[in-house]
């Protein structure tokens, strides 16, 4: 078991005939992920990496069966290869997109919640399920098959943190970036309660930053509604208000979003917080062992 | 990007939002001029700078406001002179301010009422929201703090915009008079649109005026906009004033690189901007100041590394280096013959701390090895971060 993607994933990629989408679905498919297509309108009929390129995602989706998309169409058109996706009814659509514009995205939002479609992303690394599936651009081999749920707004960082608990002999159930835009399909919530929700899922560690109150929210249905084990980090810790740190939602503005809100939000729920970077995936061993002491 | 006062209330007037005719100014005689052809009684006198907080601001060394007003062109002339080149210190300009390049010069208007509004996008909402607030003129954040009842907030489509019965909401909740909810309307309107079509990412209007005849009116504007859709507004492009930026960081976004000046003495290079700002965290929990934020992004080339480390090293505050590299997409190896290239081009002055991992991490580590240069390499992130601070202050880890 795992959450959102496994060994029978079917995923397409949106814009593979681009130099991006071409390099991440051969990294996919050498992962072992089941590609069974890509669209780039105007180029059907063509062949990346062995697989068949259709002008739409409807006509892609009739023809492979798929029920996952992958998309790295450019920013200006990513927003309408969204829409494509939830119109064509794909189950799980994750954008990798980086820089699309936020209106855009306040458009595509509910269209997005009024489907059946579940929207991962944009501007974020995409799913890994170890051993299984990759859809997106993380390095595979860091990641090994285990218990733990990882999730996070930034993408680096999640490396950072599953490289840690590989190394401390913790493999990852599935590993989750929601993306750093200020408006993403899904938060940390809706990924809670799926890892809640998941036998194989045994403890959970997430990775926030400044900005927005993602993370408050986390924290409150940690309280009320997770039974497992949950660390966390706050990347940004350091930041000034008002500078924008990199992504989008990273900002501190009007006294909101800070680090010591989201800490004391995160400690508040009971939920194991890392001091420093270098502290995750320890944060993550004692609040295993902080639980098990307790049964 | 942000732009100007007088910018965004040009923009704000072609879009139909109720403003007040006013004249930029750039020396004390223009804004003379503009004062006698304005033709009102009382103008308002007003520094261009894109921090906010002008009107409590001062004037280094002598106790001039960033806003004033003017009763006569002459009076306008002295207010101008007193502005003009001068360095302007607003609560959000921090203690070295700005300098003053324009005044607007905007005629006056009979206020009934000071009122606040403001559209951002939610992130809780998924939309955009216009939110308002009878406590006009005074700061919104101690406001929403203190009385979060006189807040008020309303969501709307970015295509449909505001429903007339929104607008009436706010109206009533305002404590507007009846007889002026239609000039209500038709401001709220008009603000929504222009914030949608222009890909504004804050409109703020603060204060938003009631006069005494009954209209609404945009006393104040600060307009900030989307980056990511600055391509498809090459006018607002336009409207970018250099001079106002941090030069580091317009050379960085010139480069592709993410950059944010700060005040530290450790200078960071790192891939991915989660990782670059707990890679700030990680030196500050080690008892340094990071000197910057800088993300090199995830495709980085020689090129692109070269600048950063130029960038950073024009910092003259920085007196060491990390390098925090997790290597994904970007292979170790590249990065190590990139910080061997730009050792030889820049010349590093002080000490380079580095940390690799991931993709080829082994190679990269043996690039740097053999490569003859002074670079002190890490292992772990905590060895990094206790290696740089050391070398911050003089010391030998």
């Amino acid at each position: 078991m795992s959450i959102l993607v496994n060994r029978d994933t079917r995923v397409i990629c949106q814009g593979i005939t681009g130099k991006v989408g071409e390099f991440h679905t051969r990294g996919c498919l050498d992962y072992g992920t089941r590609m069974v297509g890509g669209v780039t309108p105007g180029k059907g009929g063509e062949k990346v990496a062995d697989l068949p390129v259709f002008d739409t995602v409807a006509e892609a989706v009739a023809a492979t069966g798929a029920n996952a998309t992958m998309i790295f169409v450019p920013p200006p058109f990513a927003a309408d290869a969204i829409l494509e996706a939830v119109g064509a009814e794909i189950p799980l659509v994750i954008a990798i997109t980086e820089g699309i514009p936020v209106i855009d995205m306040a458009r595509v939002m509910p269209v997005v919640r009024a489907s059946m479609s579940r929207l991962i992303g944009p501007n974020c690394p995409g799913v890994i399920t170890p051993g299984q599936c990759k859809i997106g651009i993380m390095p595979g081999y860091i990641h090994t098959p285990g218990h733990v749920g990882v999730m996070s707004r930034s993408g680096t960082l999640t490396y950072e943190a599953v490289w840690q608990l590989t190394q401390l002999g913790h493999g990852q159930s599935s590993c989750v970036g929601l993306g750093g835009d200020p408006l993403v399909g899904s938060s940390f919530i809706d990924i809670l309660a799926l890892f809640e929700a998941d036998p194989d899922t045994h403890s959970i560690l997430m990775m926030g930053e400044i900005g927005g109150s993602a993370e408050e929210e986390a924290a409150e249905f940690v309280k009320h509604h997770v039974t497992k084990p949950v660390a966390a980090f706050i990347a940004g810790q350091t930041a000034p208000p008002g500078k924008r740190m990199g992504h989008a939602g990273a900002i501190i503005s009007g006294g909101k979003g800070t680090a010591e809100a989201k800490l004391a939000a995160l400690e508040s729920a009971g939920i194991e917080v890392a001091a420093s970077p270098a502290d995750m995936g320890a944060a993550m061993v004692r609040a295993i062992e902080r639980k098990s002491k307790k049964k | 990007m942000k732009i100007h006062e007088y910018q965004a209330k040009e923009l704000l007037r072609a879009a139909g939002v109720p403003v007040l005719a006013g004249k930029v100014a750039r020396t004390p005689d223009e804004a003379a001029a503009a004062f006698a052809s304005l033709g009102t009684p009382i103008c308002a006198v007003k520094a261009q700078i894109h921090a906010g907080g002008r009107g409590k601001g001062m004037v280094k060394g002598s106790t001039q406001r960033g806003v004033e007003l003017a009763k006569s062109a002459d009076d306008a002339a002295r207010i101008a002179k007193g502005l003009l080149d001068q360095t302007l210190v607003t609560i959000q300009t921090g203690p070295e301010g700005q300098v003053v390049r324009q005044v607007f010069v905007e005629s006056g208007c009979a206020i009934e009422r000071e009122l606040y509004c403001a559209i951002l996008v939610d992130r809780q909402a998924g939309s955009p929201v216009l939110i308002a607030s009878t406590a006009g003129g005074m700061d919104i954040e101690e406001v929403a703090h203190k009385t979060p009842e006189l807040i008020i907030t309303e969501p709307f489509d970015p295509d449909r915009g505001l429903s007339a019965w929104q607008t009436r909401v706010l109206s009533a909740r305002l404590g507007l008079p009846a007889a002026s909810w239609r000039a209500a309307e038709q401001f709220f309107k008009a603000l929504t649109k222009a914030f949608v079509n222009l890909d504004a990412s804050l409109l703020e209007i603060n204060p938003l005026v009631l006069t005494k005849d009954g209209t609404m009116v945009a006393l104040d504007a600060k307009m900030t906009f989307d980056d990511n859709a600055l391509f498809r507004h090459k006018d607002v492009l336009a409207l970018r004033d250099e001079s106002e930026e941090e030069p580091a960081e317009t050379r960085a976004a010139a480069a592709g690189l993410s950059y944010v000046k700060l005040n530290g003495t450790i200078g960071c290079l790192v891939n991915g901007a989660g990782l670059a700002m707990s890679t700030m965290d990680l030196v500050k929990y080690h008892g340094g100041e990071p000197a910057n934020f800088l993300d090199v992004g995830g495709g980085a080339d020689v090129k692109q590394v070269t600048e950063a480390f130029r960038i950073i090293l024009s910092d003259k505050n920085v007196k060491a280096i990390l390098v925090n590299i997790f290597g994904g997409i970007m292979r170790c190896t590249t990065i190590a013959n990139a910080l061997i290239e730009a050792s030889k081009t820049v010349g590093f002055t002080v000490p380079l701390v580095v940390r690799l991992e991931g993709t080829e991490v082994e190679e990269g580590k043996t690039i740097l090895a053999n490569s003859g240069t002074t670079i002190i390499t890490a292992d772990g992130l905590t060895d990094a971060a206790k290696k740089v601070v050391a070398a911050s202050k003089g010391l030998k880890a």
